[in-house]
């Protein structure tokens, strides 16, 4: 038992983003009312932005910055957190931007035709 | 040279013209219906070029921007990607053209809109179809997936709670696959395909690479609408404009299709069992079962839109069939089928869509009289409708020929029992089908003169060209599927299984 | 069976006629007349075209033309042997008589969709003479389903909810059997690494047992539906509903008869005599087959629609060849080849007149026909020739195929299977006679104001009931028939 504590432990981070994709899947699941949905969609995308950013950080690293003064010396890669991540990351970013975007004009229409946001209403006047 | 430039022309030409479209249609409207489909028309004149250069000269490699990978963005076409970017660029360029009439009629949205989406839609599809790493892949996933979010729900009404279900499951689905690529990161440090597929064998199995294959495969069963993943697309092709569904079902799930392959064999490496789950076995499966449970339910359909929505769950199960399988003349059958699928829905879409404009609905009743009034129309979907149910010599057959010849190679009875079987579901909703639209009795006495026309209703010519053109291409990738095969697909194939 | 095929282009130009004619009867969907002519020259010229490639079939030689490539290795092999030559003569032939016979019958009765009637009538002769060429299974296959596919308008020509029905089941039967056939197509090509057809079988003796099995079922199941042998017949009385030169050239000739002609295909081409004698198969196929004949029979004695009790009539005649296929020996096998075409002419003259009484007195079944032979003399007269031969009786030609098939019977030690023969014939003359003695002897006033149908009606019926008895009284007089039938039993047996 305290092994798998210590193995929890260790993992926080995941738990952390596991945690949150399930809050944000059960919203979008269990939640009637389409924005609450919308916002667990959110809440998903989240949970796996986090997830990369987990993967580049390291204890004691710094920003990925090499100043040009620094010496050959200096570069030593456990010394940096990875860049790499972060960089995908603005980009999926800029992607969920678009999906929540596009998400939100669409919810806009349906308030517009339906006057509500409750699935079920919708349902039924379809 | 222009032509080493292919790989990024064929996704940089459509999106170029995505962006400029707007500008020209504030402009000069009337531009833009022709700037689109020439557009689309490049794009596929570009991939027959790239195609002809990668059966001549090998698989292509570009950098984008002289960087080198793992460093910089790689774009790869080898004969897969040819091949699929064809069938992808051809289709829709036939699709912006049949769209022309519907969208100066307004029932497609305004064209400016509607032609800028459809070309960036091209333009991400050709991305996924040339991207060499599995992040690019996510992006330009996801940008078409966006795309077809907006032309789903420009149909306004129903459309848009279809839409907003299609956004909520794509976006889990692309969420899967980017949570697969980035343990796949996690573990190799590399999302260059060519690179993780040289890592990943000498890493060996683990219990990350498990996680990542399952979320990755997921991800991309919702995206190709695999059962039991597919509850995003009958809405969505039934309440989108019909122009849109003429647009996006031909190649949306075909395109994931491609993906899914692209991972599992470029990637991957085929594994047989992982961790002792034998992936391949319950993707082969998969498909089985949603060529059953697809073509069930559209057997039950009374609407053709919807019919066709389901068939093309029931269609998708042969290509991850044929991928499950994993041998040569399976995975030859799975890509045959991307196009010959391809073409036939396009052609089913197009005449429902030609329909849906004439007599005024898609409900199977409305088909009444068709064969009368909408002579071409009807008889186009005479040969898709036999393509689907597998009748040599249209093109369906030979996919599943291809697709039988590897379950029976592979030892699956069963599987290939469902092969044909399917072709019977087929057959029952094809045939229901046809039975309204040609064999509704014109009056009581049943002895009018048939020859009388009776109010010819054919759609106008840019939505009839393509629909014409879609059945004469089923028809001859049938009569030349063996050239097909031997000169494009058994290379694809054996490339993946290596 | 040393003979090295010559590659020609013969075979492929006796198929074109039919396909060209579909397009051109398409595009003349407005000038009836037209149409009809298309359908006549392209009959004609398939006849001839069919009939010039027969004396070199009879000769032992084998002419082929190969076209291109369906999937890597298996061409689309257009192959004329001596088995091939027969079926597709007898059908070319008829065509003819069909065509002269279908315009009198839809312009008589002004039938509807007279085009799609006219159009698919071509496709379906165009692939039943593919079917009877195809040099190997998956050209047999195409071209099968092509003629399962374009005979489907024809059955539900009449587009009432019976008739849809009855599309439905036919469709539900053979499109099951495709996929049986499909699937042992690609079982033979896993296990024999060839579909090509080869006198005495491509497969392998060395297969597992229950692998074999397997495939024998698939190919019954793929082929007996066609062949509509019990308990896959039931479609065929059903199709009926389909106007009566469809009944009569398709049901009676060119759609069943490429089940039973495949069934010989399969059994002396693909899996070999000895391989299903080896098996045990022979004789459960010969006891399926003799079941199928006395059954059909005893239920041609109850039907009382006279297209109906016809139906039955040809699944029991049916039966008889794949008997005599099974059987496998040399008469046995001339007999069952020999009555692909005796059953043809003698069955589509039996259907002409069924179809010619429909159009002159709008009368459907036996008991309405008293007394209607001093009406309809000719057609009657004919109809008890026609009827008489198929019971087996001289002078038309059946009697001569039944004799062979007796004594392929014999050979084989299988007395029973002659003695069901004898039978057969005695149930058949149960059903003929009473018709027969009641058109005739009946009084004429029950007939009321009936007389002969037009010309281009009676002329066909004539024609047959003549081509009949000539098979009878000479049956290498017009085509070679009987050469070719035993050249390939000979083939087939491997003897010289």
């Amino acid at each position: 038992m305290t092994e798998f504590l210590a193995y929890a432990v260790e993992r926080y981070t995941y738990w952390a983003y596991v945690a949150l994709m399930l809050i944000g899947f059960y919203a979008m699941i269990a939640h009637g009312n389409l924005l609450k949905k919308l916002i667990g969609m959110n809440i998903f995308q989240t949970a796996i932005i986090l997830f990369f950013l987990s993967i580049s950080a390291k204890r004691g690293a710094t920003l990925p910055i090499i100043p040009p003064e620094a010496g050959e010396l200096v570069v030593a890669p456990p010394h940096f957190m990875n860049p790499l991540p972060h960089a995908l990351m603005l980009t999926a970013i800029v992607v969920m931007v678009g999906t929540l975007g596009v998400a939100l004009a669409v919810l806009i229409k349906i308030h517009r035709t339906y006057r509500t946001f409750e699935e079920d209403v919708i349902l039924r006047q379809t | 040279m222009l032509l080493d430039h292919l790989p990024a022309l064929l996704a940089v030409v459509p999106l170029v013209a995505a962006l400029a479209l707007p500008l020209a249609g504030a402009v000069r409207p009337r531009l833009v219906y022709p700037l689109a489909v020439g557009a689309g028309a490049v794009t596929a004149v570009l991939s027959l070029l790239t195609l002809e250069r990668v059966l001549t000269r090998g698989v292509m490699r570009y950098h984008v921007g002289g960087w080198p990978p793992p460093w910089g963005i790689e774009l790869v076409v080898d004969h897969l990607s040819a091949f699929v970017a064809l069938t992808v660029s051809g289709l829709v360029a036939l699709a912006l053209l049949y769209a022309g009439p519907a969208v100066r009629s307004g029932t497609a949205g305004s064209p400016s809109p509607f032609f800028a989406l459809a070309l960036l839609y091209l333009a991400s599809l050709m991305g996924i179809v040339v991207a060499g790493d599995l992040f690019n892949l996510f992006v330009f996933l996801e940008v078409a997936s966006i795309a077809s979010y907006a032309l789903v729900a420009s149909g306004g009404g129903r459309a848009l709670m279809a839409a907003f279900r299609y956004i909520l499951l794509g976006t889990v689905g692309a969420s899967f696959y980017l949570l697969g690529v980035g343990h796949l990161y996690l573990l190799t440090g590399t999302l260059n395909m060519a690179d993780l597929s040289q890592r990943l064998p000498e890493l060996g199995a683990s219990r990350v690479l498990l996680v990542a294959v399952g979320f990755l495969v997921i991800g991309l069963g919702i995206k190709m609408a695999l059962v039991p993943l597919h509850g995003w697309l009958p809405d969505a092709y039934t309440y989108a404009p019909p122009a849109v569904t003429a647009l996006i079902a031909p190649v949306t799930t075909k395109v994931a299709a491609y993906a899914l392959a692209r991972v599992l064999f470029s990637v991957l490496g085929a594994p047989a069992a992982l961790a002792g789950i034998p992936l391949m076995s319950v993707l082969a499966w998969a498909g089985g079962a949603a060529i059953l449970v697809g073509g069930v339910l559209a057997i039950r359909q009374n609407d053709l839109r919807r019919l066709l929505a389901y068939s093309s769950v029931s269609q998708v199960g042969y290509i991850a069939l044929g991928i499950g399988l994993a041998n040569r003349p399976a995975l030859a059958g799975a890509y045959l089928h991307i196009l010959n699928h391809a073409m036939m829905k396009g052609c089913l879409f197009f005449a429902a869509g030609a329909v849906a404009a004439r007599l005024g609905g898609s409900a199977l009743t409305d088909l009444r009289l068709m064969h009368r009034r909408m002579p071409v129309t009807t008889a186009c979907i005479v040969v898709a409708a036999l393509s689907m149910i597998g009748i040599p010599p249209a093109g369906g057959f030979f996919s599943k020929w291809y697709l039988l010849v590897g379950a029976l190679e592979a030892g699956h009875t069963l599987l290939a029992g469902v092969i044909v079987g399917g072709g019977l579901l087929a057959a029952a909703y094809m045939f229901k089908v046809l039975e309204h639209a040609c064999l509704a009795r014109p009056d009581a006495a049943g002895h009018a003169s048939d020859e009388s026309p009776g109010g010819r209703a054919e759609a106008p010519a840019a939505m009839l060209i393509p629909l014409v053109a879609l059945s004469v291409g089923i028809v001859a990738v049938g009569i030349w599927s063996a050239p097909i095969v031997s000169g494009v697909l058994w290379f694809a194939a054996a490339a993946g299984l290596e | 069976m040393g003979t090295e095929p010559i590659e020609a282009w013969g075979p492929a130009l006796a198929l074109l006629p039919s396909l060209v004619a579909a397009g051109l009867i398409r595009l003349s969907s407005r000038r009836p007349a037209l149409r009809e002519a298309w359908s006549l020259i392209a009959s004609a010229a398939q006849a001839a075209a069919v009939f010039s490639l027969v004396p070199a079939a009879a000769g032992g030689a084998v002419v082929q033309t190969t076209l291109i490539e369906l999937a890597p290795g298996i061409p689309l092999l257009l192959r004329v042997d001596a088995l091939g030559s027969v079926f597709a003569a007898l059908a070319s032939g008829l065509w003819v008589l069909t065509t002269v016979y279908s315009i009198g019958y839809v312009r008589s009765l002004q039938e509807h969709a007279q085009t799609r009637y006219f159009f698919c009538f071509a496709l379906c002769l165009f692939a039943a003479v593919g079917v009877a060429f195809a040099g190997n299974l998956l050209t047999f296959f195409l071209f099968y389903e092509i003629l399962t596919v374009s005979t489907y308008p024809l059955v539900v020509h009449k587009q009432t909810g019976a008739a849809v029905r009855a599309g439905r089941m036919y469709l539900a039967y053979t499109l099951t059997a495709g996929v049986a056939l499909l699937t042992a197509v690609a079982l033979t090509q896993a296990l024999a690494g060839t579909t090509e057809f080869r006198p005495g079988g491509i497969l392998p003796g060395t297969l597992p047992i229950g692998t074999l099995w397997a495939l024998l079922g698939l190919f019954v199941l793929g082929v007996g539906v066609k062949a509509a042998v019990m308990p896959l017949h039931s479609w065929l009385p059903v199709a009926m509903i389909a106007p009566t030169p469809v009944s009569a050239l398709l049901h009676a000739v060119a759609v069943v008869k490429a089940g039973v002609f495949g069934v010989v295909r399969v059994v002396g081409y693909v899996v070999g005599p000895d391989l299903l004698e080896g098996l045990g198969a022979s004789s459960l196929l010969a006891w399926l087959a003799a079941g199928t004949i006395l059954g059909a029979s005893l239920l041609a004695l109850t039907q009382d629609n006279l297209k109906r009790l016809l139906a039955f009539s040809t699944i029991s005649q049916l039966s008889y060849i794949v008997l005599g296929a099974a059987l496998g020996t040399p008469s046995g096998l001339a007999g069952a080849i020999q009555h692909i075409v005796n059953h043809g002419v003698t069955k589509i003259t039996l259907f002409f007149c069924a179809g010619a009484i429909y159009v002159a007195s709008g009368r459907e079944s036996v008991s309405q026909l008293a007394g209607i032979g001093r009406r309809m003399p000719v057609t009657m007269g004919a109809f008890a020739v026609a009827a008489l031969g198929i019971s087996g009786l001289p002078p038309a030609s059946g009697f001569l195929s039944k004799w062979y098939l007796i004594r392929g019977a014999l050979e084989a030690d299988q007395w029973p299977f002659a003695l069901v023969l004898l039978v057969s014939s005695l149930l058949n003359l149960a059903y003929f006679v009473p018709i027969i003695i009641s058109a005739f002897f009946g009084s004429p006033e029950e007939a009321g104001g009936v007389a002969e149908a037009p010309a281009t009606l009676l002329v066909p019926i004539v024609l047959t009931g003549a081509a009949s008895v000539l098979l009878g009284m000479a049956p290498d007089a017009p085509v070679a028939f009987l050469s070719l039938a035993s050249g390939a039993a000979a083939a087939i047996l491997g003897a010289p």
